[in-house]
């Protein structure tokens, strides 16, 4: 190991240490400033994650053990109370279904359109969540799946309730999430009773999102359901991320002071869903591509079918464009150009916008 | 002697980077101090030929892995709390165990302020107050972690 065996050949003295100590401030720096400037160093990032990941995997191991050891001495009368529960909510969710059919039949006829539109939902992935890290600071997950599952930066998380986040750090087997709670994260989001659209910021707990951009006579009230608004490039519009908890209107200050309880479980989920979209649907995510490498369907390797992406039952329009690496933490909606949302000539879903994604022919 | 102390410099790098990343609650997860760094620091002093400012470079990229918004960002931190300690380990090493934690206090310190200008510089401000707390647990375990680094490496604290 020379790296560590520098000092040893020679006597320690005061230059030598002090010219080491600028040799890798130096390399730190420089660092720095390609992984922040060019995102030079995302081979670098992406191999350095992949050594990382067994360490995580072990050290999350002994809850998942623990978890594992637990379902496995359920009780008989506990497995068919759950199951019984499981069928209940089953049947309730096809009669909610039923006339779904039906209903997106007629909204596509009153867009004008042929027919209906496909679900934005093109594929979904469950992954698993192997380490948690929720503080003040910091509200990060690492899930189970990496680029081999064709996961990439910037991309969708949600659960069976809401948005729980996007992805910001691919590796081969693993993705880093930033939870949409994180004091760092950002999702513009549209209040589903008005249409009045703002931006919803992490408050640095899971329970609560902050409103912070609401001016103090804005028509927002306890109980509004907070919907992405489609800007910003990662999230499709309509999804629901929150629900208003407080509105505080204080004369001295020109603005409202809005909290909201995320709809997700961001404290209790162990499975969540990464999800990839239709780039050209009207409620997709409204900043285009910019660029895309290794990141599309085809060059998936192929491997244990559970792993891979599952389709869409509703694959009528040829759309494998679907994928948007949109370039990640770009939550906020700078440069991004309103979402299509009632259009009337909403693009057809059979013709893909030329600005789609370059070189990605269906 | 060399091989082996790297071994157990290698070995005590693995477990505290195994407690850094060990899910806790939140309200632990904040006093939760930073073992790596603390291991770092201790080699520096202990062992400054073999640990160092390059052992504190790339600990403190397996940090930036885990933790950092940009690559290197705990690597320069880390790098120059490892400076401070090899370039004064005789001093250092000669004071009681309690000058010890306090100057363990300052380096934590400065390693946070470095991490917190950077933060700034690269556009992921966290102003919160709670990111200091682990500087204060960090000295007040340093005893505790340096008599356990020092028996396994057995020798005398």
């Amino acid at each position: 190991m020379a790296a560590f065996g520098t000092g040893a050949s020679r006597p320690l003295q005061r230059g030598g240490s002090g010219f080491r100590f600028t040799v890798y401030a130096v390399l730190s720096v420089v660092c720095m400033y390609f992984d922040q400037r060019g995102h030079y160093l995302e081979q670098v990032r992406y191999v350095l994650q992949g050594a990382a990941y067994p360490i995580q995997l072990a050290v999350s191991s002994p809850p998942a053990a623990w978890r594992w050891l637990k379902e496995s001495f359920q009780t008989r009368e506990a497995l068919q109370a759950e199951n019984s529960r499981l069928r209940n909510a089953q049947r309730d969710l096809e009669l909610r279904a039923m006339r779904y059919e039906a209903l997106a039949h007629e909204n596509g006829e009153l867009r004008g359109l042929a027919g209906a539109l496909p679900p934005v939902a093109d594929r979904w992935l469950a992954a698993e969540i192997v380490t948690v890290q929720v503080n003040g600071l910091r509200q990060r997950l690492l899930l189970n799946r990496g680029q081999t599952n064709g996961v990439f930066k910037g991309q969708a998380v949600l659960d069976d309730k809401g948005l729980i986040g996007q992805t910001v750090h691919v590796g081969p087997w693993s993705a880093e999430v930033i939870l949409i709670t994180d004091p760092e994260h950002a999702v513009p989001v549209r209040i589903e009773r008005t249409g009045l659209r703002t931006i919803a910021v992490g408050a640095g707990d899971t329970t609560s999102l902050a409103l912070p951009y609401l001016p103090g006579n804005a028509d927002i009230k306890s109980g509004d359901l907070l919907v992405t608004s489609g800007l910003g490039g990662v999230f499709p519009e309509g999804y629901p991320v929150a629900r208003v908890t407080s509105v505080n209107r204080d004369a001295i200050t020109p603005l409202a002071q809005v909290k909201a309880a995320p709809l997700a479980h961001l404290d209790t989920d162990s499975e969540v869903m990464l999800v990839w979209f239709r780039a050209d649907h009207p409620a997709a995510p409204a900043t285009p591509v910019l660029s895309g490498k290794g990141n599309a369907l085809g060059e998936l390797s192929s491997g244990d079918p559970a792993m891979q992406p599952q389709v869409a039952k509703h694959a009528a329009p040829p759309a494998p464009a679907a994928l948007v690496p949109a370039a990640a933490g770009t939550s906020a909606p700078a440069g991004a150009q309103p979402a299509p949302q009632s259009p009337p000539a909403a693009p057809v879903p059979a013709a893909p916008k030329p600005e789609a994604a370059p070189g990605q022919t269906p | 002697m060399s091989a082996n102390s790297l071994g157990r410099l290698l070995l005590s790098a693995l477990v505290a980077l195994v407690l850094t990343v060990l899910p806790l609650p939140s309200w632990a997860d904040l006093v939760r101090p930073q073992f790596l760094v603390l291991a770092v620091l201790y080699w520096s002093v202990n062992a400054p030929r073999t640990g160092g400012i390059a052992f504190g470079f790339f600990a403190g990229l397996m940090l930036d892995i885990f933790q950092g918004p940009v690559l290197g960002e705990h690597a320069l931190a880390l790098s120059l709390a490892a400076y401070i300690f090899v370039r004064e380990h005789q001093r250092i090493r000669s004071k009681p165990m309690f000058q010890q934690a306090l100057i363990v206090f300052a380096a934590l310190v400065a390693y946070e302020v470095v991490l917190f200008a950077i933060d700034g510089w690269t556009g992921h401000p966290v102003t919160s107050l709670l990111r200091w707390i682990h500087t204060v647990t960090g000295a007040l375990i340093w005893p505790v972690a340096a008599a356990i680094l020092a028996y396994g490496a057995g020798r005398r604290a």
